[in-house]
């Protein structure tokens, strides 16, 4: 298998495993720690609130076994929620998130339609080869009421306009996460798994 | 910049997509797979799929379009009909649709949205509202109705603006507002309606039921404030193209995705 997708009773897990498959990858939904530690790949997709998945993950007993793999430098991508539960905290539940990356997850401002619904823009401002052959300003499928503010700006990969310039991909290390869903942004959004799988 | 969404909408009948004109009338507009797949090729930026009879045996065959079109179409999906219960919102979502709608069940029962934005997340469960008009001589007051799916549907007597600011308090991600007098009419989409919930909408607005020509889609935008377009007998029968809805649109200004 070149990937494994987890599993936590939350998120559109098949669109992510059809989309990998689309691509010619084998790919395979995944829900217990040994198999979080065997993964050649790790994809953690996700929807809905920061305190349910984190107490779903928890029930299943895979936040360490996530962490550990995370820490050993193998190569995870993370989407929408997948990118939220890498911060630390999250304005939408007082359950604290993976603590991965140094950053919070904040609620958009009042005023703005909620969620952040549709296709909007992501511009580059890192190079990195997850984004290889994707043109600058490309649309994504985005359906999210928070975002991620990481501490670190080095890590931002790429930037959306809702109201605010919130971060919308990052990158560091072997750790890749969006909040938009590439598996939901046609033929671009495809590319952007097949860059990581191919890398992997 | 967040973009307006054209949204193509299927109405499916025992695996077959089907037109109407004010919900009645069905005349056979293709295999929605296929649809599905044309339209994600001609730029369309979700899809939404109503199974209009929603008879329990029925179900199934729509569980099966459902999961053929998410393993080919890699943009979002909507399914709306005759969804009743959590675990129906469960199969459908199961089945590779991103949101469902739901309408009928949660007239009759509001908690119904409430806890399924709760089991599944806000942003994939979307109220759909049926909507006839009435003007009292002084103002347009609009009624919902429900069981649109087969012989007209029936009237509730429930007042639409408060529906939704109810449906807004109960958890909904998204209103597709779909004006019955409009629908399949080719007449413009109701702005009058549109404008009245837009008010009290903090949620994405769908407009949905009337259009006929380019100018009826900008109307809904700028006017009426809509976040996205839903239309179905102008695609199916090939007056306009998605892409030339959205040419249409860039030329008046208004952010759309190519």
């Amino acid at each position: 298998m070149d990937t494994a997708i987890v599993d936590y009773g939350t998120g559109n897990i098949r669109s992510v495993l059809k989309a990998i498959e689309s691509l010619g990858y084998s790919a395979e939904v995944i829900d217990t720690p040994e198999k979080i530690s065997a993964a050649k790949s790790l994809i953690i997709p996700g929807q809905g609130s920061s305190g349910y998945a984190m107490k779903k993950l928890r029930e299943k007993q895979l936040v360490n076994p996530i962490i550990d793999y995370i820490k050993e430098q193998r190569p995870f991508f993370g989407v929408c929620l997948g990118l939220q539960l890498l911060m630390e905290t999250s304005e939408e539940d007082p359950e604290p998130c993976l603590g991965i990356i140094p950053g919070e997850v904040k609620r958009f401002q009042h005023g703005l339609k909620i969620p952040h619904m549709g296709w909007n823009q992501v511009q580059f401002t890192t190079q990195n080869p997850i984004f290889s052959g994707i043109p600058e300003d490309s649309f994504f499928y985005f359906v999210h009421s928070y975002y991620v503010d990481p501490f670190d700006d080095d890590i931002v990969l790429g930037e959306t306009e809702y109201g605010l310039t919130f971060c919308s991909a990052i990158a560091k290390d072997n750790i890749v996460a969006t909040q938009f869903h590439p598996e939901k942004s046609g033929e671009i959004g495809l590319s952007l798994y097949k860059n990581f799988l191919a890398n992997i | 910049m967040l973009t307006k969404r054209i949204i193509p909408c299927l109405d499916v009948k025992l695996g077959r997509v089907v037109k109407g004109v004010q919900f009645l009338d069905h005349v056979d507009a293709g295999d929605p797979v296929e649809l599905a797949g044309y339209y994600n090729q001609e730029g369309a930026d979700e899809l939404v799929f109503y199974d209009i009879t929603a008879s329990s045996d029925d179900r199934n065959i729509m569980i099966e379009v459902v999961s053929q079109t998410a393993e080919q179409v890699f943009i979002p999906l909507t399914v709306g009909g005759g969804i009743r219960t959590i675990e129906d919102v469960n199969k459908m979502l199961l089945a590779g649709a991103d949101k469902v709608s739901i309408n009928t069940a949660a007239v009759q029962r509001p908690e119904f949205i409430e806890e399924s934005a709760k089991a599944f997340g806000s942003q994939c469960i979307v109220v759909g509202i049926d909507v006839i008009r009435s003007n009292n001589g002084q103002r347009f007051t609009w009624t919902v109705k429900t069981h649109t799916g087969r012989d007209g549907g029936r009237s509730t007597g429930l007042d639409a603006i408060e529906w939704v600011k109810q449906v807004v308090e109960l958890g909904a991600g998204e209103i597709v507002l779909n004006s019955i007098d409009s629908d399949g009419m080719l007449s413009g989409y109701d702005i009058d309606l549109l404008q009245a919930v837009s008010k009290y909408a903090s949620i994405p607005v769908v407009a949905s039921g009337g259009a006929g020509k380019l100018s009826d889609f900008s109307d809904a935008i700028i006017n009426g404030n809509a976040d996205a377009v839903l239309a179905a007998s102008i695609f199916h029968f090939n007056k306009y193209s998605i892409k030339e809805v959205k040419n249409y649109l860039d030329s008046k200004d208004i952010a759309v995705r190519f």
